[in-house]
């Protein structure tokens, strides 16, 4: 099917969402909330875009992207005087709730914000409450971390506030969080995520540390994966390999040699 | 006993009433909201007492019935005789023993317990002739003060079931949905989406598995038409469902109530208990093959959770949160599969629109708001409670026919209709017929029935100040606009109470409100900035004085009143004992003086002061 963004028709395919369309396309609009990793949530808005029809009898509405499924010869504009409107108030909201976040800075001042119209919050920290954390965690199938709270004093948290049970360490809240908000640490062949600690697997051959001995184990009982995986770091797994490699070359040329001798 | 067909019901029916007609008289006892909160289990306690030790012919404690609500709350706790309909209200523990005495022994009216007239200070006798009742029309409230809740021959007798009966065993699915398309009857909860329409999309959808869910999740401050719907006649519910359920071709259903309502779900769970020993529920209902289980979901009384898509997620046993509804729940719902979602209230009409047919109904209201709605009168009227009235009544007629006009004889300032996230309507609006689109197209909204009186003494500024606080209490925090939006939108309110806003500030509030209603992800978002914006749509001078003159013209926002004591003080001392702060000094029978610095403008010696000699400046 084909979907019209901006005036330009573009190939789309059943099942994808608009966002997907545009992420590929290349055409910029803004996402904080979206990630291929995770289902689509609607919590930032400022994937909003205006949709219309031919047969929808001039009807237009504005929509989040990230959820709105496509179909044949939707007609999408990216950015209408209200949607750019609509990210400007999102954004200056955001900055207030995070006025000291260099991310959600950038992104303000793209669109012409600087400084938040609003009162910004106390104690301010990075989190945009854009729920990736918790619904990658959810994917991982750990479900260490949730939502706590509602309305502003939402919250993203462990259950009742101690070290998470289920927690295994696996940093994928980290590495997904778009604020750089979530810390850890590794100190040695200890990592600490929130606020328990974690023994890590060391490579044998170098003594790098390499995971933690919990999701290496999960790993090795949910994923397919051999039991002695983990025993050696990618990198001296490398180096073996071309160790080994190198190996299998010289013995072919020493039987070339030894081949050229007799002859 | 099963009751497996249309006959064996009609029989079950005569009996009932044969054994009814037997009562000489009835004295109902109003065990609805209000009266619990006024004592009224006191006083079943007290008649209980007197009956033990004393013989009074043919009444006997059968005669004593513990009703749902009544509507007149205002007035609780509540006792009506019948066949007569003699209506005692205000009724103390003290004068039980009189009511069975005098009235139940030997006929005699006691005429301070009658209910007084506030306009002509008449008694009145029988409460058919109370303004209040007389200009209602009980459609959804048919049953409420007639019966016990917790008796299910009560129910029958008054035509329950029979809707059940009919539908099963003479109409199919498509002529159920079809007689609920021709009644016209839009969906009470607040959205007025046409029921028939919702039905019909439901049933079109392949699935093998569909559900019916009832949402009894009222959470509107000062609403509680749900609540006595399914704490006096839980069994219109369960009948209403029965009917939707064999509509769209659901094997379950659910109801949704809130965990704050003890007494709903104790009656309704002795409601399901009562249908399914008569075979209303469960397998082969009515002999047919259709069968159908209703279970309760309790909701946690997050506010959101009367969200069609968060309340699926908490049936569900997920945090209740809202979702996209670009695919709606009709289609994709409860667990994904196609799922009706109505209120109370709108289940409650089914049986009627069954049994007499959607004609019938759409000859009641208005061409395009068809029935009754019924609505929580409450805040400063006469006579606040529990009413219903067709569409397309005024407003005036509804506050100042059937709610007795403002209280104290003060002056009416505004009414808010729809619950925290409606709006505001000022006097010039009174005319306006209520129905659904009327009401959204003058800035406010039907929502799910909650109508808030105030007076001249109220500031509007304060009262969105009040339901945008409720909005922010209750946003789930999902999306940035709903939760930070109307965070900053109330910061920003307050503000203007405490006269440290300029004209800028309300410039952006209104912008802000724009984006809040554009981008929000869910209704409760979307009408969010409602509170302020229908206040500043219709009183922008009270907003501007708190903004310019730095004053509140009703007197009510601390930072910018001051009381004064005026020529009119006697010299009491009154006031004197209930300041806090002991701000006013005065001897006896000289004007007393109030200490500026002092006072914290509690407003304890205006309340107490007698002789107007308080001043609001």
């Amino acid at each position: 099917m084909k979907i019209q963004i901006n005036g330009r028709w573009y190939e789309a395919r059943e099942g994808e969402m608009v966002l997907d369309v545009l992420r590929r396309e290349g055409i910029d609009v803004p996402a904080l909330c979206a990630h291929e990793a995770v289902e689509p949530y609607g919590a930032c808005r400022l994937c909003m875009v205006e949709i219309t029809h031919e047969d929808w009898g001039g009807w237009k509405g504005n929509v989040t992207s990230c959820l709105y499924p496509v179909e044949d010869k939707l007609i999408v504009q990216t950015h209408t005087e209200d949607i750019i409107e609509l990210r400007k108030t999102v954004l200056n909201l955001l900055l207030a709730r995070c006025p000291n976040s260099p991310e959600i800075q950038k992104l303000a001042s793209e669109y012409g914000i600087d400084t938040t119209s609003f009162v910004p919050r106390e104690d301010a920290d990075n989190c945009i409450m854009c729920g990736l954390c918790t619904r990658v965690c959810t994917q991982m199938g750990f479900n260490a971390i949730s939502v706590a709270g509602r309305g502003y004093g939402r919250e993203i948290a462990t259950p009742l506030k101690e070290a998470p049970p289920d927690c295994v360490g696996c940093l994928a809240c980290v590495k997904i969080c778009p604020t750089h908000h979530i810390q850890y640490e590794d100190i040695g062949t200890t990592r600490e995520i929130w606020g328990r600690q974690f023994e890590l697997v060391k490579c044998k051959q170098c003594g790098k540390a390499l995971i933690t001995r919990e999701f290496a184990d999960y790993l090795i009982e949910n994923r397919d994966i051999p039991a002695d995986y983990f025993d050696i770091c990618d990198d001296c797994k490398r180096s073996g390999t071309a160790r080994d490699f190198k190996k299998l070359v010289h013995w072919e040329e020493k039987e070339e040699a030894e081949e050229e001798v007799s002859a | 006993m099963k009751i497996d067909s249309p006959d064996k019901l009609n029989a079950w029916k005569e009996e009932c009433l044969q054994k009814d007609a037997k009562l000489k008289k009835k004295v109902m006892v109003c065990f609805g909201p209000g009266c619990l909160a006024a004592g009224c289990r006191e006083i079943y306690a007290k008649f209980e007492e007197i009956l033990a030790e004393r013989k009074l012919g043919d009444i006997t404690l059968e005669s004593f019935k513990k009703t749902g609500c009544h509507g007149l709350c205002e007035k609780g706790p509540l006792v009506v005789i019948e066949p007569e309909g003699i209506f005692y209200n205000r009724v103390r523990t003290s004068q039980v023993k009189d009511i069975v005495e005098k009235t139940l022994a030997k006929g005699e009216i006691i005429e301070r317990l009658l209910y007084k007239n506030p306009k002509t200070k008449e008694r009145v006798l029988k409460y058919h002739d109370i303004d209040f009742y007389k200009k209602q029309t009980r459609l959804a409230l048919r049953n409420l003060g007639h019966i016990d809740p917790d008796n299910i021959e009560d129910y029958v007798m008054r035509d329950g079931y029979q809707s059940v009966a009919k539908v099963l065993t003479g109409m199919t699915p498509e002529e159920v949905i079809d007689e609920v398309k021709l009644s016209g009857i839009r969906g009470r909860g607040g959205g007025g989406f046409p029921a028939g329409r919702k039905w019909a999309t439901c049933r079109g959808v392949e699935s093998d598995v569909r559900y019916v869910i009832c949402n009894g999740d009222e959470g509107d401050p000062g609403a509680f038409m749900d609540r006595s719907i399914m704490e006096g006649d839980p069994h219109s519910v369960l009948e209403g469902m029965i009917v939707a359920s064999y509509a769209v071709g659901a094997r379950d259903a659910y109801i949704y109530v809130r965990e704050e309502y003890p007494l709903a779900v104790q009656h309704l769970y002795q409601a399901i208990d009562d249908a399914k020993e008569h075979g209303f529920l469960g397998e082969n209902i009515m002999g047919t093959d259709f069968s159908l289980d209703i279970h309760i979901s309790r909701g946690g009384g997050a506010f959101v959770c009367g969200e069609s898509s968060a309340l699926m997620k908490s049936v569900a046993g997920e945090v209740g949160e809202p979702r996209a509804k670009y695919i709606h729940s009709v289609v994709k719902g409860l667990w994904d599969k196609p799922t009706v979602l109505n209120n109370v209230e709108t289940f409650a009409n089914i049986p009627l629109i069954m049994n007499k047919g959607g004609d019938w109904f759409r000859s009641i209201g208005t061409e395009k708001s068809t029935g009754t709605k019924a609505f929580s009168l409450v805040g400063k009227v006469e006579n606040t409670g529990l009413i219903e009235v067709p569409m397309g009544t005024t407003l005036r007629e509804i506050i100042y026919d059937i709610g007795g006009g403002i209280k104290d004889g003060r002056k009416f300032k505004a009414v808010q209709t729809g619950g925290p996230s409606g709006g505001c309507l000022p006097e010039d609006k009174l005319d306006l017929p209520v129905d659904f689109d009327t009401l959204t197209k003058a800035g406010s909204m039907m929502g799910s029935g909650g109508m808030i009186v105030m007076d001249d003494h109220t500031c509007m500024v304060d009262v969105a100040k009040y339901f945008l606080k409720f909005l922010v209490d209750e946003s789930c925090g999902k999306d940035v606009p709903c939760r930070e939006g109307l965070y900053q939108l109330h910061k920003m309110v307050v503000k203007v109470t405490e006269g440290k806003a300029s004209e800028a500030d309300l410039q952006l509030m209104e912008h802000l409100s724009k984006y809040i209603i554009m981008g929000s992800l869910c209704g409760l978002g979307k009408s969010g900035p409602n509170p302020f914006l229908s206040t500043v749509r219709y009183f922008r001078d009270e907003y501007l004085a708190h903004i310019i003159d730095k004053k509140c013209p009703g007197g009510v926002c601390r930072d910018l009143i001051r009381f004064e004591i005026n020529d009119k003080c006697t010299g009491c001392t009154a006031c004197i004992a209930p300041c806090p702060v002991d701000a006013i000094t005065g001897e006896k029978d000289k004007i007393h003086i109030l200490d500026q610095e002092k006072c914290t403008k509690c407003g304890a010696c205006y309340a107490v002061c007698q002789f107007d000699a308080i001043d609001i400046i």
